[in-house]
């Protein structure tokens, strides 16, 4: 059991830098999820956190240890790789147990451990097959215990289960949640399924092009964004977002189609004037009689979600979806009114992108938390 | 898969005629030939021929000196074979590990197998030269310590060398392509499974490189049943006392100039066979056994 602590790290190929200054610091046996969208650097974080790649500036440690200069195998971690990595010349005990092998522990008792973990996985009838001999999700299985069989200070993930079906991928993800809730690992899961990381995660860490944008609980990250790119990024279908400027006279922020919506008066004195991007997730907002509610759009298209449909309209040449469970009938272009949940209000910056929180009471409580 | 099929034939015969011309110029007609030869008695100056049976089979296959030959054949397949395959895997570890500049390394490294038989035959006969070369410093401490003119061991070891030599980069580009199609993510599982870089070659890589060097040894021992005539030509002659007068160079001396063209069409029968049964068990026998899944 380790913690692991990532200081201002920056990671540069050649003269391209890819990660500017990471911190994060992951506790004892929690479980970590980094996402964010392809190309971001989360699997170079993770590699170098691995020692798998070199770290060209800051502070990685475990356990309290720097290992900027380790080996992996001084590091004590173990990694399941998007492609498994099984060794295709040994046998799925071989595969389990090369660690151990390695480690120089004794046969019978290595191979008493392999069948343990081996069974805990549901593996045992396959022991004697090659990884070319087995399902995906059997391969899946084999990377998993050869990782858990080192019971390492640090369990790695770099997208293991994006080479699965969905189906597979839902029945590994509870899997793997119930092996980090036996062993308690500190694990860091890397992926860009946002399902995948907020049903996994104790904490998730958001990524955009080299730079964190947040840390939280999947709650916090869900409800309260941090910046404009994280409230795009989580949460489906996606935020809609709407130009607008904060009047302090009025106490609202007037939208580019002379909606208003109001807020509270000390905020929109506080940022009076600003340009702001403002947030509403489909699934916070109701259909109403145009005019009825806060927004007003022309009706474009449905589409049907099972137990509930999702609307597309337009307002001003601004696509804009809300979600709703009952499921009224409209025609191309007929005027459909929006009424928002003005509790979930979203307002961001339009410039730097970064959350303006409209309440505050929000703030008091979060201030002495950070 | 689709096939293009041609509607006319002629113009189908006509695209693979120069193929099979060459084939036929160069492999059926003079085997053909050897073939005619080795079962009758060939006149050194022409004229007629006498059906002869296995007659000329038995005659080599009842002489010592044949024997010998064979003898020194097999000592200089293996050891040209493990020499440069050894050399050429040490080689490509190191290129694969891709230390700086690895890309021009490689490329220098390929050079040798673009060399002339003779030439490096040449080469190396000035290297090895008892009295000229590198090794007369050797001999300067120590007289006598080589002497591939006199000695038939030094000479079958310098034909060797310059054999294995003129094979290493061939076997080279086959064992680094092969090291290099071995996926990075093995090697990271292996680095974070706790080997070291060694215990990763010798778990990892060597096993997953066994299709390429069974491909290889079978290349490099046929090459060096057929291929060697022109660094012994070179280098030894045969010599000294026939120590390295190896199968093909053999049927050289005999045919062309003991002028028995029976006599060496039949040894060059044999060694046909050789090489062909020698492919055939490899791949029959050898092969199913490096293969995974
Ligand atoms: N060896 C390399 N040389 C140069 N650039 C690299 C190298 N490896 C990665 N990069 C760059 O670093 C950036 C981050 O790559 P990384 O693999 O960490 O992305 P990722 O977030 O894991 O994406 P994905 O979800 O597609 O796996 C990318 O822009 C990539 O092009
Ligand atoms: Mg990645």
């Amino acid at each position: 059991m380790a913690n692991i602590d990532i200081r201002q790290v920056r990671k540069s190929y050649g003269k391209d830098e890819v990660i500017h200054g990471v911190d994060l610091t992951v506790n004892i046996g929690e479980f970590v999820v980094i996402l964010g969208p392809s190309g971001c650097g989360k699997s170079t974080l993770l590699r170098m956190i691995a020692g798998l790649e070199d770290i060209s500036g800051g502070e990685i440690s475990i356990a309290g240890t720097v290992v900027n200069d380790l080996e992996p195998r001084q590091r004590g971690c173990a990694m399941v790789f998007q492609n498994y990595g099984l060794y295709p010349h040994m046998t799925v005990a071989e595969n389990i147990g090369y660690a151990l092998k390695v480690a120089g522990m004794k046969k019978p008792e290595r191979l008493e451990k392999v069948r343990a973990v081996a069974k805990s996985v549901g593996l045992e009838e396959f022991m004697d097959r090659k990884p070319g001999q087995l399902s995906g999700g059997q391969r899946q299985r084999v990377a998993m215990a050869r990782a858990i069989i080192r019971e390492p200070k640090v369990f790695l993930f770099d997208e293991p289960l994006s080479n699965l079906d969905a189906k597979l991928r839902v029945q590994m993800r509870h899997e793997i949640r119930r092996i980090h809730n036996r062993i308690k690992a500190t694990s860091v899961f890397v992926t860009h399924d946002q399902h995948e990381g907020m049903t996994l995660a104790d904490r998730m860490v958001i990524m955009n092009k080299g730079t964190i944008d947040q840390v939280g609980t999947p709650e916090e990250v869900y409800n309260r964004p941090a910046t404009v790119y994280v409230a795009g990024f989580i949460g489906s279908p996606a935020m809609n977002f709407l130009s607008g400027q904060i009047s302090a006279e009025q106490s609202v922020i007037l939208l580019a189609d002379d909606s208003r919506i109001e807020i509270a008066s000390d905020a929109a004195r506080r940022h009076a004037g600003a340009l702001v991007q403002l947030g509403l997730r489909p699934e916070d907002m109701t259909l109403c009689a145009p005019g009825a509610g806060h927004l007003t759009g022309s009706f474009d298209f449905y589409e049907e979600l099972g137990s509930s449909g999702l609307y597309h309209l337009m307002i001003e040449d601004v696509p804009f979806t809300v979600l709703s469970s009952i499921k009224p009938r409209f025609q191309h272009g007929d005027q459909v009114g929006v009424l928002a949940d003005l509790s979930k209000l979203h307002v961001f910056g339009a410039k730097d992108g970064v959350r303006i929180d409209m309440d505050e009471q929000v703030i008091r409580q979060m201030e002495p938390a950070e | 898969m689709r096939r293009a099929y041609f509607k006319n034939n002629w113009i189908a015969a006509l695209v693979v005629a120069p193929q099979l011309l060459i084939i036929f110029v160069f492999f059926y007609w003079p085997t053909s030939q050897a073939l005619y030869w080795a079962f009758t008695f060939e006149q050194p100056w022409g004229g007629g021929n006498e059906w002869a049976g296995f007659e000329n089979f038995r005659a080599i296959l009842t002489d010592g000196r044949y024997w010998d030959s064979i003898k020194i054949s097999i000592i200089y397949a293996a050891g040209a074979t493990v020499l440069s395959m050894g050399m050429a895997l040490i080689l490509a570890v190191f290129a694969d590990r891709q230390l700086r500049g690895y890309k021009y390394y490689r490329i220098g490294a390929i050079w040798p197998y673009a060399v002339a038989a003779p030439a490096v035959g040449l080469a190396f006969r000035f290297i090895f030269n008892s009295s000229a070369g590198i090794m007369s410093y050797v001999n300067a401490a120590f007289p006598g310590f080589w002497d591939p003119i006199l000695n038939g061991d030094h000479a079958l070891l310098m034909v060797i060398i310059a054999g294995a030599w003129k094979q290493v980069a061939y076997n080279f580009i086959f064992f680094l392509a092969g090291l290099q199609s071995i996926p990075r993510s093995l090697i990271e599982a292996g680095a974070m499974d706790g080997a070291t870089v060694l215990r990763r070659m010798r778990d990892i890589q060597l096993p997953l490189l066994a299709p390429t060097f069974f491909f290889v040894l079978v290349i490099n021992i046929t090459d060096s049943f057929t291929d060697s005539f022109g660094i012994v030509d070179t280098m030894t002659g045969g010599g000294p006392a026939r120590a390295t007068n190896l199968m093909v160079y053999k049927i050289y001396v005999d045919g062309f100039q003991g002028l028995d063209y029976s006599g060496a069409a039949a040894q060059s029968i044999i060694l046909m066979f050789l090489v062909i049964a020698l492919t055939v068990i490899q791949f029959r026998y050898i092969e199913r056994k490096v293969h995974y899944t």
